[in-house]
């Protein structure tokens, strides 16, 4: 049972093999015993899950299904779920219960989908490896000495596991791919705006997108159905069609152009990764695909302009936090300084304060011109590479991570090292294009990640490619040793 | 050394929309406390703004009517700083690209010359809660009903050189807002609220003093008394040989003085950026045509108007435009009595005074346009005398009650009856023989005079009712026949 | 760019963040290398490049005035640290 993806799932529902209620309680079941291993998630909500399990099963004997029914998933913790904790990885809102549900929430349980809990994650979506949440780190299941990713390590351990057949993830700098990447599941970052980050707690709001992680592109592509779309109560999210993603997913792949960029395939890359990638890229070639290299020569300046434009606007999206109307607040603050300065201290951990305080210095008198305004001008150099090569081929393809999943602690007293963990993955949000990541093979006994990147909401193309791949070899279903 | 007074205004309007500008909450006045603060004004953890229309087009309406460029493109902005009235941690407002570009007013002096100032930009933000200060335990309470109610934020250029001007120019912007129906004006309130950046330089100096910045002035009253308090400070001051410090200054109209705002005076840096949840504005010819269209007649168009087709003196036609209520009102007895002069004299005479004692807006006034007009009627038919009308008009003022009604039960009406006045004539005559003799001895040029005397003793006898021109003559006729 | 004590003071005050004596160095040093990181983009010449503020070319959509919200204070307050007569509480402000 554990090993059926959600599409599969869902036949077996349709099918009356078993109910909503006895794959729930399989699932919390298996979370209870095993998730010790791997402390993937914060909270479990076995109760509500029980509920919503019940009533999709009532609903299913009325012939009320809808496109995840019964389907056992569990989101992020920075996604609001009404009565639930709501923790962002934090101290500072480890007693915020949210009293309303972000969209993509509300939207997830209309189809019918049921909630197992809330899964770990970096601290605001802060970090590379999810050693920097409130409550512990996040062992990779293919080796618990080693991080699982982040900032959505809580949702990919989860799903390469096998607690849990799909969660909602999301990516500011590429903690969706790269986690993925890590743990060997598949991982979807949409163009920027697909879907609403309405009650997504924002960390970078320009780069944030929500995003499903999955054991297979058609998992994806059906959690993607439920997700994508425009809504009204955020600005950003864009006005644009959204297609019936499995209807694209058996195209042909025959004269696909891919673009290779040399960029990110230079010094830094683990060799067992270029070898895997590069195989990869051959079965494209078996398929028909066209090759060809191309050049994304401002990629050097992606790490410098992301860690820039991200952390000034997190330090202006995280001053909410005060300790006024919810959140932690400081013991006995004698005056309203000491409230916020305290709060604020001790309510977040060390990466969130520095990134606020990098931020903070970036966008202050005097220091704005060279430091913002020359971010987001590299930030559309970067986009303009982008289209640019957009124009020549249909997808670009890449590693998503420059090596597998290092050892818990390696990187996290170097700030500098751990954001060069991004390096292949946040030029998107840079640009706001979608990818993905789907596992390609194994280097040192670890996953390695493909990254597939296409142009602005070409997301059916991205899950065609990937479904594709996924018919033609098994890497996706490897599982950790012993699951 | 004489000196010369630089001042610059900037007002802010609170908008008349029905909801917040960035939320559906609504923004009525004086609900209970936070019961108007929905989850994106309360800034929760995921909420996201969206743009009210309405805000928009009021402040269109505003820059059409003070000749100003419309922001085809505009931009919202970013204020970051920490109060607890502010519930993002920022403002949210517009800097370098606002709705409402370059643009001017005239205004009218006493003297009857004419100022232009010119307005340097108007901007759309919102406005923040309030802190209330009663005795919590030595804490203070925060209100956020008024959290992001659509404000429009006119600064002017520093044209003004006299209290008297800034506060005519005060005056006309408000005239402005009101007329176009997008602010109460309601000062008292603070939905229109005024800080006055004032500074004063050797007279023939071509730089700018040393300014301070006068916080919140809630009426016209106080922003003439306030700069005058200032301006003599500064002078004060500069010539004991102190230096005036840029700060923000608190005046108080109890002691009639300005202090320094220290508390609030430490370093800022605001930190501005471009909201990343918020995409720029764009609006179109037609849509600013659309706008331009709909536009109500402005004080300025209405003042000449009156001149013209009512033939009301400059003073006249320039008191009865400012406040649309009152013009309208104007406008509406005017029609009805068809006496346009009479109809002025008593709304800027009776009616404003009653209005002003009993601090009542016109809106509210207890006599209608039906009943004063019903009572004009009557004075111009000559039903009643001036000074019995200003009798009706209390009773109408107090209890209600059509002209007619009040004359009916009252038993007010003139006398006209020729035979009625000759006998009470008579009896004056019969009465006082020693005015009489004295009449006939004083020489014909001063008799004129004489004649009061017999007139007011005529009224008296006849409670006022009589008719005076009657009474004038009768009376006249009769004394001279005894010289 | 390299920053000292007292530039973590004044960011961290900016910031309102209380960061202990000991931490300050620490900081220091972080950032620092942070930001040398980033000055990698100084040398890079963007003269005329027009700031990209969005990824997407896409324009402002507006909400009819229209009230949608009703008096939810009581669920919204849930979470408040310090509440009296629906009012938050704070350390008393000093106008």
């Amino acid at each position: 049972m554990f090993n059926l993806t959600l599409t599969e799932l869902a036949t077996r529902l349709a099918q009356g093999d078993f109910s909503s209620v006895e794959l729930t309680q399989a699932y919390l079941d298996r979370i209870q015993a095993l998730d010790s291993q791997y402390n993937s998630f914060i909270t479990l909500a076995a109760d509500s899950a029980l509920e919503q399990a019940k009533l999709a099963d009532e609903l299913r004997k009325k012939g009320q299904v809808g496109l995840l029914s019964g389907l056992p998933i569990a989101h992020k913790d920075l996604f609001c779920t009404a009565g639930l904790k709501t923790s962002c990885g934090s101290k500072m809102l480890d007693n915020f219960i949210s009293p309303y549900n972000a969209t993509l929430v509300e939207r997830l349980n209309q189809a019918g989908a049921v909630t197992l809990g809330k899964t770990n994650m970096d601290e605001f979506a802060m970090g590379s490896s999810n050693e920097s949440s409130y409550y512990g780190p996040v062992r990779n299941p293919w080796d618990t000495d080693r991080v699982p990713g982040g900032s959505s390590g809580g949702s990919a351990a989860a799903v390469a596991a096998r607690l849990v057949p799909a969660c909602t993830g999301s990516d500011t700098g590429g903690s969706i791919r790269q986690p993925a990447a890590l743990c060997g599941i598949t991982g979807l970052k949409p163009t920027y705006g697909r879907i609403s980050r309405y009650g997504m707690v924002a960390y970078a709001s320009s780069f944030d997108q929500a995003g499903p992680m999955t054991r297979s592109a058609e998992d994806a592509a059906l959690m993607l159905q439920v997700m994508a779309g425009l809504d009204p109560l955020d600005s950003t999210s864009a006005d644009q069609p959204v297609p019936d993603y499995r209807a694209h997913l058996n195209d042909s792949l025959a004269g696909l152009k891919i673009g290779l960029p040399k960029e990110y395939f230079a010094e830094g890359l683990d060799p067992g990764i270029a070898q895997q990638v590069q195989a990869a890229i051959q079965e494209f070639e078996r398929m028909g695909a066209q090759v060809k290299e191309v050049s994304l020569p401002n990629t050097e300046l992606c790490i410098p302009a992301y860690y820039i434009l991200a952390p000034a606007e997190a330090s202006s999206n995280l001053s909410r936090f005060d300790g006024v109307r919810y959140g932690y607040r400081c013991e006995s603050p004698v005056d309203l300084e000491d409230l916020y300065k305290r709060s604020r201290g001790e309510g977040f951990g060390s990466e969130v304060k520095r990134r606020i305080m990098v931020g903070t210095y970036a966008l202050s008198e005097g220091f704005y011109d060279a430091y913002y305004r020359k971010a987001q001008q590299i930030r559309r150099m970067i986009q303009q590479d982008f289209l640019t090569v957009l124009k020549d081929v249909d997808v670009i393809m890449a590693p998503t991570t420059p090596q597998p999943a290092f050892k818990l602690g390696e990187k996290n007293s170097d700030p500098v090292a751990m954001y060069m963990e991004d390096i292949y993955t946040l030029s998107l949000n840079l640009a706001g294009l979608p990818g993905m990541s789907i596992p390609c093979g194994q280097s040192q006994g670890l996953p390695v990640g493909l990254q597939i990147i296409g142009s602005y909401f070409s997301e059916a193309k991205l899950l065609n490619i990937a479904h594709q791949f996924q018919l033609a070899t098994d890497w996706h279903q490897q599982s950790p040793a012993g699951l | 050394m004489e000196w010369e007074t630089v001042i610059g205004l900037e007002i802010h309007a609170q908008l008349s929309t029905r909801t917040k500008i960035f939320s559906g909450a609504s923004t009525a006045f004086g609900a209970e406390p936070n019961t108007q603060a929905c989850a994106i004004d309360l800034a929760l953890p995921g909420t996201l703004p969206v743009v009210n229309e309405n805000a928009l087009r009021m402040a269109v309406m505003f820059g059409l009517a003070v000749n100003a460029e419309i922001g085809k493109r505009s931009v919202f902005d970013r204020k970051n700083y920490f109060y607890p009235d502010l519930p993002k941690g920022y403002q949210t407002t517009q800097l370098a690209e606002p709705i409402v570009g370059a643009g001017y007013i005239d205004i009218t002096l006493d003297d009857g010359e004419t100022r232009r100032v010119r307005i340097h930009h108007a901007h759309l933000e919102e406005d923040a809660g309030k802190s209330l200060h009663e005795d919590f335990h030595g804490m203070s309470g925060i209100d956020l009903n008024r959290a992001g109610t659509p404000l429009i934020e006119i600064v002017s250029e520093p044209d003004m050189r006299s209290a008297k001007e800034a506060s005519a120019y005060a005056r006309k912007i408000h005239a402005i807002i009101t007329t176009l129906g997008i602010c109460d004006g309601n000062m008292a309130e603070g939905s229109m609220r005024c800080d006055c950046n004032v500074s004063v330089r050797p007279k023939g100096s071509p730089t700018l003093g040393t300014r301070t910045e006068l916080k919140n002035i809630n009426s016209f009253r106080f922003i003439e008394r306030a700069i005058e308090t200032e301006v003599a400070r500064q002078i004060d001051l500069i010539e004991d040989g102190g230096r005036v410090i840029q700060e923000t200054r608190l005046y108080d109209p109890d002691k009639n003085e300005t202090r320094s705002m220290r508390s609030k005076e430490e370093a800022n840096d605001y930190r501005y950026f471009p909201c990343p949840d918020l995409l720029p504005v764009i609006i179109d010819d037609s849509y600013i045509a659309d706008i331009q269209k709909s536009l109500p007649e402005l004080p300025d168009a209405r003042k000449q108007r009156f001149i013209d087709e009512y033939q009301l003196s400059e003073y006249d036609a320039g008191v009865l435009s400012t406040y649309r209520p009152q013009a309208d009102y104007f406008e509406s007895v005017a029609k009805h009595t068809q006496d346009a002069k009479l109809s002025a004299n008593w709304i800027t005479g009776e009616l404003a005074k009653h209005l002003n004692q009993h601090d009542i807006d016109i809106t509210a006034c207890p006599v209608s346009t039906e009943q004063l007009s019903g009572l004009l009627l009557r004075i111009q038919d000559e039903t009643l005398t001036g000074k019995i009308a200003k009798t009706v008009f209390e009773v109408m003022w107090n209890d209600g009650g059509s002209a007619d009604e009040i004359i009916e039960a009252k038993g007010l009406k003139q006398v006209t009856d020729s035979a009625a006045i000759e006998a009470i004539v008579d009896q004056v005559i019969a009465s006082c023989t020693a005015q009489v003799e004295q009449y006939i001895a004083a020489e014909p040029d001063k008799r004129g005079k004489m004649l009061g005397f017999f007139m007011g003793q005529v009224m008296k006898l006849s409670q006022g009712k009589a008719n005076p021109g009657q009474v004038q003559g009768l009376m006249k006729q009769k004394l001279d026949a005894l010289t | 760019m390299s920053l000292d004590k007292s530039d973590i003071e004044r960011i961290a005050h900016l910031a309102r963040l209380d960061i202990s004596e000991q931490e300050v160095p620490e900081y220091a040093t972080s950032i620092s290398s942070i930001l040398s990181l980033i000055d990698q983009m100084q040398a890079t010449d963007t003269d005329g490049v027009l700031p990209l503020a969005h990824p997407l070319d896409a324009v402002q959509r507006l909400r009819k005035d229209e009230v949608s919200e009703s008096n939810q204070r009581e669920r919204l307050q849930q979470n408040a640290p310090a509440i009296e007569d629906g009012l938050f509480l704070v350390p008393r402000v000093i106008e």
